[in-house]
C-alpha cells in the first residue's frame, strides 16, 4: 500500500467519558471499510476486558485506517485512542506527541467537561489543529447552539465548522472524515533523513518480546534494519514491522509520519522505554526526540503478595505492567505485618484499583494493597526534610518540627443548581474557595485549593454522587503547604499494624479512628480468641472496638454421604481465607487495609 | 476386608422442619416399587462384593423412616438384605425408628429378623419444640416406643436427641438429657442443630419468624452434655456421639476412620477403593435405571490419595481419641506430621490440637471449634 505522506492524517479524540469517542472511533471504523459492520464488536478500541467492564478507555490504541474522500484520493488516516479519565492525563499528552491533530468531542447536552478542556488546552501546546464535534444530536436533550457557544467562550475556538453528529446513528460521520483530510495538516519529517522515531507505548507478548508502537517522525524503518534506542544505547534487528487495522498486519516498513509497531526481539523490558527515540544503529541522527516528562506519581500504596512465596510473581508482572504504563513506579519495601513487597505510585485511586485488578486477573496474583497515601514532607527538628510515601515511615513526633502536605488547584464544572453541594463537599475536604466563574447561564467554574490526599481517594465519586454525576474535575499541583496532620496507628490485638498507619488531620483523627476501627471490627472474622483493635496517635489510644472470640463453630453431623458436601462447604470457607493475610495470630482480610478510604462515606 | 452397608429408606410419614436428607410422605404403592428395585440393587451389589472378597460386618438400615414401612415390608427388606449379604450374629444391625411408627409387633418382628440396635429419634421432650422442629410424634409416644423396644428384646438402643432448637432453653435441655438418662439408653447422639437452608426451619429463622438461639447458649447447652453424661458412666467418643463401654456404634465408626461402605437406595452414598459415589436422588428414576439392569448411580468420583488422606484426617479428628498415628502410616505411608506439618503446629499453638505419642486430637477447645481446625487440611 503506498500512500504518499502528504495524504497522511495522524490525529487523537479527546472527549469525555460517556460522551461517545469509543462509538466514533468504531463508526470510523466501519465507515472507511477497516473492519465490516458484522466483523464490528461493540467498541473495538477497547481491547482490555477491564476497559469494556468499565466503559472507560486506559490504554491507547493506534488504528490506521485508509479514506477514500470524495474526490477519489486515498487518504491514510491514523487514530491514536487516548484515555478520558482524570487519572490518566500523562497517557493523553502521549498520544497527543504523536498526532497533528485532534477530534474534540463534545456530548450535545451536557456541554465541555473539566477534564476536557485540560486535554484540549494540552492539544493546543502541542499545536495540533482540532476539529470540534458536536455528539449525540439524536438525542431529545441535545443543544447543539448552546454548546457551540459553550466552546467558543470557553476554549475561543471556531465552532462555525463543527460537526453535528451522532456515532450512535452515524450521522455526520463521513463529514468528520473530510473535515480530518481537509484541515489536519499531513506529517513533517523526512523519508531520507535518519530514522527517528518515538515509542509513544509498547506491550509485550510472550513470543515476540516488547512490541513498541512508534511513530516515525523521519526516515524509514523496515524488517532486518538495526536500530538502536537513543536514551538506553540497547540495539536491535528489526524482525518485523506492521500496522493495526486493528487487527495487526505485517508490512513493509514504516515511513516517515506513518504509526504502527515493531517487533525486535527485545527480551528486556527495561531496554524499550515508552518515549524514546528509536534511530538507525548504523546512521544514527543527531539528537533525539523531546521525549516526555517524567510523570509525577501521586497516590502510592504497598502491594503485597498475600502469599511470600509469590513475591518474584509480583514483581515480574509490575516488570511487565509498567512496560506500557510509564506512569507505575515502584520499588521494595518491607512491612513488619505484612513482609516483603512493593511501595508503588499511581497517577490516582483508578489507576490504582485497575493495576491491582490487572496483577489478579492476567497474572493470577493473590494480592493485599494497602490503603493510598500521598507524599508528605516531614521536617524534622534538626531542620531536615523527609519525603514520606509510607505513612509508617513518618519520624517519632518529638522529632517533627512540622509537616507539609502536597495541595492542588481544583477546577469543577458543574450546573449551577448543584454549586451549593459542591462548596459543602470541598469545605469539607479542607479546601479553600478561590474563585467562581460562570461559563454559561446555567452553568459555573469553581476553582478551589485543595489537599491532595482528601481528593485522590473518592472526592471523585463523592462529587459525582453529590452532583447526579453533572460535575467534572481537573486538577494541577500547586506544590506543598504545612497542614496539622497528625499519624494514626492501628492496633490489632495489642500490635501495631505498619500497613494499617495513615496521615490524617488533626480536627479528622477522633471522628476517623473511631469510624476505622468500628469498620475493622466488622472486617475481621472473628478467631478463637478476642480480638481489640485499637487506633492510637503516638501511644494516646484514641477509639477502641473488639472482635468476640468464636466460641463455638463445628459441625455436629458427619456421616458417610456427608463427606463430600462438608468437605466442600470446608473448602469454600478455606477459599474465603486465602484473600486474606496472616498478621501474627490474626487474619486479616484485604478490605481491611482498605478500610481507611471508605470509613467518610459511611457515616 | 470388612466394610459397612447402609441402606436408604426415603420415606416418613412427614418431613421434619429441619431435615435435608432425601425422604418422600410414604405411600405403600411407592414403597413396592422401592423395595423391588432395592432388591435388585442388592443383587448386584452381592455379587460385585463377594467378587472383591469384601464382607458386610456392620448394617445400618437408616432414612427417612425405615419403620414407616408395614411390618411385612420391612420384614421381606431385612430377609433379602440378610441373604444378599449374609450377615452373622455378630453382625452390627442397626435401624432408625420413629416414635408414631413402631408398635410392638413391629419391633419383636424386626429384633428376631436380626437387627439388634435400635436408634429411635426423640429429639426433644418439650412439646413446643418437638412442634418447632416438625416431629409428628408428642413426648408420650417417644416414651412408649423407647418401652416397646425393650419389650421387644432391644438391648442395645440409640437415641438422638437435637439441642439449640429456637426457643429451647438451658433448663429444657437439662430436663430432656435427664428424663432420657433415666430410660438408660446404651448410645446417645446430641446433635446441636443445624439449619440447612432451604429447609422450613431455615427459612423461619431467616424471616425473623423464629430466634436463633446464640452461639454463648449453644456452647453451654453443648458443655452441660458432656459434663452431664460423662458424669453417668457415658464415654464421649464422637464429637456428637456418647456410649456405655461397649456400645459405641461400630457402623459409624467405619465412617469416622474412612473405611468403605457400600450405600444402597436412592440418594445412597458409597466409598470403596478410592472411589465415592451416590445414587440417583429421585425413587422413581432410581427404580427405572435399577430395573432396567444398570446401576442406579447418579454421580462417581475418582479420589486421589491426597482425597483420601483428606477425609481420613477430617473424619478422624472427629472422634474424642482423634487420629491413630501408626494407622495413618500404615496406610498411607506417610506420617500424618509430614503431610501437613505446618498445619499441626498452627493449630497445635493456636490451643485446638493435640498430639500425644500415638495419636493426633482435637483439644477440648478444639471440639467446640472443630471447623476452624478442619479447614486447615482441606
Amino acid at each position: 500500500m503506498s500512500i504518499s505522506q502528504d495524504r497522511i492524517r495522524n490525529f487523537c479524540i479527546i472527549a469525555h467519558i460517556d460522551h461517545g469517542k469509543s462509538t466514533l472511533a468504531d463508526r470510523l471504523l466501519e465507515l472507511t471499510g477497516t473492519l465490516t459492520e458484522r466483523e464490528m464488536q461493540e467498541q473495538v478500541l477497547d481491547t482490555m476486558e477491564l476497559e469494556k467492564e468499565r466503559g472507560i478507555t486506559i490504554k491507547m490504541q493506534a488504528v490506521r485506517l485508509i479514506y477514500k474522500d470524495k474526490e477519489g484520493q486515498e487518504y491514510m488516516l491514523n487514530i491514536i485512542d487516548t484515555p478520558g479519565h482524570v487519572d490518566f492525563a500523562y497517557e493523553v499528552s502521549r498520544s497527543l506527541a504523536a498526532c497533528e491533530g485532534a477530534l474534540l468531542v463534545v456530548d450535545a447536552s451536557q456541554g465541555i467537561e473539566a477534564q476536557t478542556l485540560a486535554n484540549v488546552y494540552m492539544a493546543l501546546e502541542h499545536d495540533l489543529e482540532i476539529i470540534p464535534v458536536i455528539n449525540k444530536i439524536d438525542l431529545p436533550s441535545a443543544e447543539p447552539d448552546r454548546v457551540k457557544q459553550e466552546i467558543e467562550d470557553v476554549i475561543g475556538l471556531d465552532t462555525s465548522d463543527a460537526v453535528l453528529a451522532s456515532a450512535k446513528t452515524g450521522q455526520g460521520v463521513e463529514e468528520i472524515l473530510e473535515q480530518i483530510v481537509k484541515k489536519i495538516p499531513p506529517p513533517g519529517g523526512n523519508t531520507n533523513d535518519s530514522l527517528r522515531a518515538l515509542i509513544f507505548d509498547s506491550h509485550y507478548d510472550s513470543y515476540k518480546g516488547v512490541i513498541p508502537y512508534l511513530r516515525v517522525i523521519d526516515g524509514t524503518i523496515k524488517k532486518g534494519m538495526k536500530i538502536r534506542m537513543m536514551a538506553t544505547g540497547a540495539e536491535f534487528e528489526v524482525t518485523e514491522v506492521g500496522v493495526f487495522c486493528p487487527a495487526p498486519v505485517i508490512t513493509d516498513e514504516l515511513k516517515a509520519g506513518e504509526v504502527g509497531f515493531i517487533a525486535a526481539s527485545i527480551k528486556n523490558i527495561k531496554d524499550c522505554r515508552v518515549g524514546d527515540t528509536v534511530t538507525d544503529a548504523d546512521r544514527p541522527a543527531d539528537k533525539p526526540l523531546p521525549g516526555y516528562k517524567k510523570v509525577t506519581p501521586m497516590v502510592f500504596c504497598g502491594l503485597y503478595p498475600v502469599d511470600n512465596a509469590d513475591y518474584d510473581d509480583l514483581r515480574d508482572a509490575l516488570d511487565k505492567l509498567s512496560l506500557n504504563d510509564a506512569s507505575l513506579v515502584y520499588e521494595p519495601e518491607t512491612s513488619d505485618a505484612l513482609g516483603f513487597g512493593f511501595r508503588c505510585g499511581f497517577l490516582g485511586l483508578l489507576h490504582m484499583e485497575i493495576i491491582q485488578e490487572r496483577l489478579e486477573r492476567e497474572y493470577n496474583l493473590n494480592i493485599i494493597t494497602t490503603a493510598p497515601s500521598v507524599v508528605y514532607h516531614a521536617y524534622t527538628t534538626d531542620g531536615e526534610m523527609v519525603k514520606v510515601e509510607n505513612p509508617s515511615k513518618m519520624p517519632e513526633p518529638s522529632k517533627i518540627d512540622h509537616i507539609e502536605e502536597p495541595f492542588v488547584q481544583a477546577t469543577i464544572m458543574v450546573p449551577k443548581d448543584y454549586v451549593g453541594s459542591v462548596m459543602e463537599l470541598c469545605q469539607e475536604r479542607r479546601g479553600t474557595f478561590k474563585n467562581m466563574e460562570y461559563m454559561s447561564i446555567t452553568r459555573v467554574m469553581l476553582t478551589y485549593d485543595l489537599p491532595l490526599s482528601e481528593i485522590v481517594f473518592d472526592f471523585f465519586d463523592q462529587l459525582k454522587s453529590s452532583t447526579r454525576g453533572y460535575a467534572s474535575l481537573d486538577y494541577e499541583m500547586k506544590g506543598y503547604q504545612p497542614s496539622d496532620l497528625v499519624k494514626m496507628d492501628i492496633l490489632v490485638n495489642g500490635e501495631p499494624m505498619d500497613a494499617l498507619s495513615c496521615i490524617t488531620h488533626r480536627d479528622k483523627a477522633y471522628y476517623r479512628g473511631r469510624a476505622l476501627v468500628k469498620k475493622m471490627r466488622q472486617l475481621i472474622p472473628r478467631h478463637h480468641f478476642e480480638i481489640p483493635i485499637q487506633a492510637a496517635i503516638g501511644n494516646k489510644i484514641i477509639a477502641r472496638e473488639t472482635v468476640k472470640a468464636l466460641r463455638k463453630d463445628v459441625l455436629a453431623k458427619c456421616y458417610g454421604g456427608d463427606v463430600t458436601r462438608k468437605r466442600k462447604l470446608l473448602e469454600k470457607q478455606k477459599e474465603g481465607k486465602k484473600r486474606m493475610k496472616q498478621v501474627g495470630n490474626v487474619e486479616v482480610p484485604q478490605e481491611a487495609f482498605m478500610a481507611v478510604l471508605s470509613v467518610d462515606n459511611d457515616e | 476386608m470388612q466394610i459397612g452397608l447402609y441402606i436408604h429408606v426415603p420415606f416418613c410419614l412427614n418431613k421434619c422442619r429441619y431435615c435435608d436428607f432425601v425422604s418422600y410422605n410414604y405411600n405403600p404403592d411407592d414403597a413396592r416399587v422401592y423395595l423391588e428395585a432395592l432388591e435388585r440393587e442388592m443383587m448386584y451389589y452381592s455379587a460385585y462384593l463377594a467378587n472383591l472378597g469384601f464382607k458386610v460386618n456392620t448394617v445400618f438400615i437408616g432414612g427417612g423412616t425405615p419403620t414407616v414401612l408395614e411390618t411385612g415390608l420391612l420384614a421381606k427388606l431385612l430377609i433379602s438384605a440378610r441373604s444378599y449379604f449374609c450377615w452373622s450374629e455378630e453382625t452390627e444391625v442397626t435401624m432408625e425408628a420413629n416414635p408414631g411408627t413402631i408398635n410392638k409387633h413391629k419391633l419383636r418382628t424386626i429384633r428376631e429378623l436380626g437387627v439388634n440396635r435400635l436408634s429411635i429419634g426423640i429429639q426433644a421432650c418439650q412439646e413446643k419444640l418437638l412442634q418447632t422442629l416438625g416431629r409428628v410424634h408428642d413426648y408420650q409416644l417417644a416414651l412408649e416406643g423407647i418401652y416397646a423396644a425393650r419389650e421387644a428384646g432391644f438391648k442395645n438402643l440409640n437415641v438422638d436427641l437435637i439441642f439449640g432448637i429456637p426457643g429451647q432453653s438451658l433448663n429444657q435441655w437439662r430436663e430432656s438429657l435427664y428424663k432420657i438418662e433415666n430410660l438408660q439408653p446404651e448410645h446417645l447422639a446430641c446433635y446441636s442443630l443445624q439449619l440447612e437452608e432451604g429447609t422450613p426451619l431455615w427459612v423461619a429463622v431467616e424471616s425473623g419468624e423464629l430466634d436463633p438461639v446464640s452461639e454463648e447458649m449453644e456452647l453451654e447447652m453443648y458443655n452441660e452434655v458432656i459434663n452431664f453424661l460423662t458424669a453417668r458412666g457415658y464415654q464421649h467418643y464422637e464429637i456428637s456421639n456418647f456410649a456405655k463401654p461397649g456400645f459405641r456404634c461400630r457402623h459409624n465408626l467405619g465412617y469416622w476412620h474412612n473405611y468403605y461402605y457400600l450405600g444402597l437406595g436412592p440418594a445412597a452414598h458409597s466409598h470403596m477403593n478410592m472411589e465415592r459415589w451416590y445414587n440417583i436422588k429421585d425413587i422413581k428414576k432410581y427404580a427405572v435405571q435399577t430395573m432396567k439392569g444398570s446401576l442406579p448411580v447418579a454421580e462417581r468420583h475418582t479420589l486421589t490419595k491426597r482425597d483420601v488422606m483428606v477425609e481420613t484426617i477430617l473424619m478422624g479428628l472427629r472422634l474424642t481419641s482423634g487420629l491413630d498415628l501408626a494407622g495413618f502410616y500404615k496406610r498411607f505411608g506417610q506420617k500424618v506430621t509430614d503431610v501437613w506439618p505446618r498445619e499441626i503446629n498452627k493449630l497445635i499453638n493456636r490451643g485446638l490440637l493435640e498430639l500425644t505419642s500415638t495419636n493426633l486430637k482435637l483439644t477440648e477447645k478444639g471440639l467446640r471449634l472443630g471447623n476452624q481446625a478442619f479447614v486447615e487440611f482441606v
